[in-house]
């Protein structure tokens, strides 16, 4: 059971992924893009992770893409990849490019799998990853929201109207 | 239970689609998106790395993860849209320099 819905996810997440790079319109990039992180989410939940499934909708899907599908509609899509390709034959090399390094992902997973299998599965509740964040964690979490604070006083300076 | 390498495996398959998608899209919108799918494949084997030696550290190693990428998404978007702004046009290979 837990495999067939193992299995079943991973198969949307792959399609979903191959459907944002292959759809030219970038609107329906990021409608499969949503698929994706959505899907990802319910593999944290099979993995136990309920803390970052959880995350995972609200920052990802929530917040992320709110703000992709705003640009994309700020942006006019579907006008950026109409003219020919000049770098055409260079493109088609990534996907040559593309295969050899999951081969070589693979070869790294499959031939050298010994990561040590530790005591049973920890619980990810809100919980458990709360205390560790707030103990072993505590500088990193409170130097997070300095950086996130710098990220929205440079997105006000960038996005500033300039005078002229 | 499914064995952890299975979703090691699926984030080498994503990590590698995204990639890809870097590579041969033009749009600088779709590839900040396949970035992001780089991103979630690399969060989704630190959970199984995590889950698999029986701690909980890679699971917080994603919560940062994910602060990083929506304080990048934020400037990022920001950049392109001030690029566009100022250029009209949005195709990678036209910004090849860092003024304007």
């Amino acid at each position: 059971m837990a495999q067939v819905s193992f299995f079943v996810i991973a198969a949307i997440a792959v399609g979903s992924a191959l459907g944002l790079i292959l759809r030219p319109n970038a609107i329906h990039g990021a409608l499969f893009l949503v698929v994706n992180l959505g899907s990802i989410a319910a593999l944290y939940l099979t993995l136990g992770a309920e803390f970052l499934a959880a995350a995972q909708v609200i920052v990802y899907a929530g917040a992320i893409m709110v703000l992709f599908v705003f640009a994309i509609m700020v942006l006019i899509p579907g006008k950026e990849e109409s003219g020919p390709d000049a770098k055409r034959g260079a493109r088609i090399m990534a996907v040559p490019v593309g295969a050899l390094l999951l081969l070589l992902l693979a070869f790294v997973i499959i031939g050298r799998w010994t990561v040590p299998q530790g005591p049973a599965g920890p619980s990810g509740s809100a919980a458990a990853v709360g205390r560790l964040l707030f103990t072993s964690y505590l500088f990193p979490f409170e130097l997070t929201s300095v950086l996130l604070l710098a990220a929205m006083v440079g997105v006000l300076l960038l996005a500033r109207r300039r005078p002229g | 239970m499914v064995p952890e390498s299975y979703y090691v495996t699926l984030s080498a398959i994503l990590f590698s689609i995204g990639v890809v998608g870097v590579v041969i899209r033009r749009n600088p919108l779709v590839i900040f998106m396949s970035i992001e799918l780089m991103l979630n494949a690399a969060n989704l084997a630190l959970v199984a790395f995590g889950q698999r030696i029986g701690n909980l550290d890679g699971q917080a190693v994603v919560f940062f993860v994910m602060a990083v990428a929506a304080a990048e998404v934020a400037v990022g978007l920001a950049i392109i849209v001030t690029i566009f702004r100022v250029r009209r046009r949005l195709s990678v290979d036209e910004l090849s320099v860092m003024r304007w």
